[in-house]
């Protein structure tokens, strides 16, 4: 049985993504920030699959409790075959920009926390020689924008830290797969405009889960951000600065 | 529940409407992922908010015009399932959908559902909805066992029977106005298969009609009928009914037997509903309904049904209401007490029938009691007919409301969009009693709709 810990549960991306993994027979520890939010997702991922699914609780800023909370979930598991990291905040990207205080919360909840846990988890399967790590992030890590920059450097950090996360782990035979994700109708989108291309959390899901699978290395969801974001990478930076979106 | 304070999630300005796509309202949409940020909606700002689950209600009932809505598809999740006593403690946004998908593999069915399974629990207790099983089982809300109500200070009500039980019965049919519906327990029916026991019987008239649904009540569980509107004289009312019971594993044919709880349908659907989505004028309405009749020429001996085609013959076709074109159409459901249900059924028949505004779908089911202040269900006969939106109709429709109510019937809020005040308390006795209840629970009317407001249901 894959013994997986999901960190961010509370998403629905996460949700849908857990509810893939328990139909397919997978043990679950479910973490989010709020503790009743991820006993009430665990509950329902264990109604639907007929399975008992764990939760618990973590705050990706809180970097003292995280190797306590890894060896936790592990030891609550019977073990740890697999990490999935759903986590991430908007954060308020307007004060961010002007307000060091909050940029680096912003940092802290989509960067740090990440590079936290996923080291401690990492140290695990390492040992273990098997295994893989699932990095959910963000097309918005490809290219920094006027708009929503600080959000973007630390998604752009992440998926650094994936890349070089996947070569050294390679020699230890742990897969780590990273996640670029399009827009998803999640809170992040809602009320947005432009949302054309939205997918919904059931189908980032499912073709997540299709990747994991097929043991992919980069993966953008859906596939046809590979394209946008290959011409948005094209253009020249003294016509990109001027754009507006 | 958290003490971290979590502000309002983002809303979304949109155009809304309910399943009639008549009338359109702009709404501020809040969709909360979390309780917490439901909270925050409901205490954030003291505008008014209405509830609004799939959007299946077919009028304005989950409308808000330039108001808040706060959509609860986001919260559905399942807490826990007994399979030893069928009870599911669930989220408010959970389908009933999702309850077939989850549990019919398991052996249970939800003990009630409407015509469509797109709609939500929560939104299924708000409009007290009813099914075929009407007349024996009463409304899903008598298989609801409690619930947990956000009232409008935030704060959370366990309601059931015992317990804050004039808030219960206040919010069972109070179309989303005394709170916002967190989770609930309901008791799932234990099914031995998916398909269904049961037969179409042909009638050629309505008091044929009404002679087949009392020779079959105490037979089957589940029983309605299709009717033809069209047709007037001595044909008039004809219809086909449509009864059965979940299928025994010894009902079922062999090839069935093999995979009884299988959710995928294999027979082929009873109504032949793959028609073009040509304009639906008088005459195509009338070919249309005589097509279904003439499907049912003969009695037939025991048929088996699948639980989709039994139930839910218009889910087959998603977005059905997109053949009335773009100005939408009204849906108009009325029930009458018995003594009065052959004489209303005939007076409205022949008026429809006059009138040559031919209702696409018309629906006739037997009714048993019911509980809730503000519930649509009473003994009698319902008939539910959709009327595309077009010149005079709201007049002619206002028509049909004074034969209603001369009767004492009543009209479904869950499906109205244009019934006058004055009828609406003349024939909701109750409306006092429950504007008392809501008066405590909601004593600012944070909660109202497009609906309270044009009915004036809300206590002053």
């Amino acid at each position: 049985m894959t013994r997986v810990l999901i960190l961010g549960a509370t998403s629905p991306i996460a949700r849908a993504l857990a509810l893939r993994f328990a139909s397919e027979g997978a043990q679950l520890f479910l973490a989010a920030r709020d503790a009743d939010e991820a006993r009430r997702v665990a509950e329902d991922v264990s109604a639907r699959a007929g399975v008992t699914a764990l939760s618990g609780t973590f705050d990706a800023s809180d970097f003292g409790a995280h190797d306590e909370f890894v060896r936790r979930a592990a030891v609550e598991l019977g073990g740890l075959d697999g990490v999935v990291l759903c986590f991430g905040t908007l954060g308020d990207e307007d004060a961010a920009q002007t307000d060091p205080g909050a940029a680096l919360a912003t940092i802290n909840q989509n960067f740090s926390g990440a590079v936290s846990l996923i080291t401690l988890a990492a140290r695990h399967l390492e040992q273990q020689r098997s295994g893989f790590i699932i990095i959910i992030g963000s097309v918005a890590g490809e290219r920094g924008r006027a708009r929503n920059y600080v959000y973007g450097s630390a998604k752009g950090a992440l998926a650094l830290f994936a890349q070089g996360l996947r070569g050294r782990l390679a020699k230890s035979g742990v897969h780590v797969m990273t996640v670029k994700l399009g827009t998803v109708d999640t809170r992040m989108t809602w009320g947005r405009e432009g949302a054309r291309l939205t997918i919904s959390p059931t189908r980032a899901a499912d073709l997540i889960y299709a990747a994991y699978r097929k043991k992919s290395e980069v993966v953008y969801v859906p596939w046809f951000w590979r394209l946008i974001m290959g011409v948005v990478r094209l253009i020249p930076e003294s016509r990109f600065k001027r754009l507006s979106f | 529940m958290t003490t971290t304070t979590t502000s309002a999630p983002s809303s979304r300005h949109a155009l809304l409407s309910g399943w009639g796509r008549y009338p359109l309202f702009e709404s501020d949409v809040y969709r909360p992922d979390k309780i917490a940020e439901l909270q925050a909606v409901v205490t954030a700002n003291t505008s008014s908010l209405i509830a609004r689950g799939a959007g299946r209600a077919y009028g304005d009932a989950a409308l808000n015009d330039q108001n808040r809505v706060v959509e609860l598809t986001r919260l559905n999740r399942m807490l826990s399932f007994d399979a030893a006593t069928g009870l599911l403690r669930c989220e408010a946004g959970v389908t009933i959908a999702e309850l077939i998908d989850v549990f019919l593999p398991r052996g249970f069915f939800p003990p009630v559902t409407p015509g469509t399974r797109f709609v939500t629990l929560g939104g299924s207790i708000a409009a007290d909805v009813h099914g075929k099983n009407h007349h024996r089982d009463s409304s899903l809300a008598s298989h609801v066992t409690s619930f947990e109500l956000m009232i409008a200070s935030g704060e959370v009500l366990r309601c059931s029977r015992e317990e804050n039980s004039e808030l219960f019965w206040a919010t069972v049919g109070g179309m989303g106005l005394t709170g916002v519906i967190l989770e609930l327990e309901l008791r799932m029916r234990r099914v031995e298969s998916a398909y269904l026991d049961g037969e179409l019987i042909r009638a050629g008239n309505i008091d044929a009609a009404i002679e087949a649904f009392e020779r079959t009540d105490a037979q089957y569980g589940y029983s309605v009928a299709w009717i033809d509107c069209n047709s007037g004289k001595s044909a008039l009312g004809r219809s086909v009914l449509n009864v059965g019971n979940f299928a025994t594993l010894d009902q079922l044919p062999h090839n069935l037997a093999q995979d009884p709880l299988s959710t995928m349908p294999k027979l082929s659907p009873i109504v032949p509903f793959d028609f073009p989505g040509f304009a639906l004028n008088s005459l195509s309405v009338r070919m249309f309904n005589a097509v279904i009749y003439a499907t049912h020429r003969e009695r037939a001996a025991h048929t088996v049904f699948d639980w989709e085609s039994f139930f839910y013959p218009l889910d087959s076709i998603r977005n059905w209401n997109r053949i009335y074109g773009k100005r939408g159409f009204v849906q108009y459901q009325c029930v009458w007490p018995p003594a009065e249900s052959r004489a209303g059924l005939v007076e409205v028949l022949e008026t429809i029938a006059h009138s040559r505004r031919g209702s696409f779908l018309a629906v006739l089911k037997k009714f048993g009691g019911q509980d809730g202040l503000l519930s649509f269900p009473m003994p009698g006969y319902t008939l539910a007919l959709d009327f595309p939106v077009t010149d005079g109709l709201l007049e002619f429709l206002d028509s049909l409301d004074a034969m209603v109510l001369k009767r004492g019937g009543r009209v479904y809020l869950a499906k109205d969009a244009r019934m006058a005040p004055e009828t609406f308390r003349a024939m909701y006795p109750n409306l006092a009693k429950w504007q008392a209840a809501k008066a405590v629970a909601d004593p600012n009317n944070r909660f109202s709709s497009s609906l309270s407001r044009r009915l004036g249901m809300n206590p002053a």
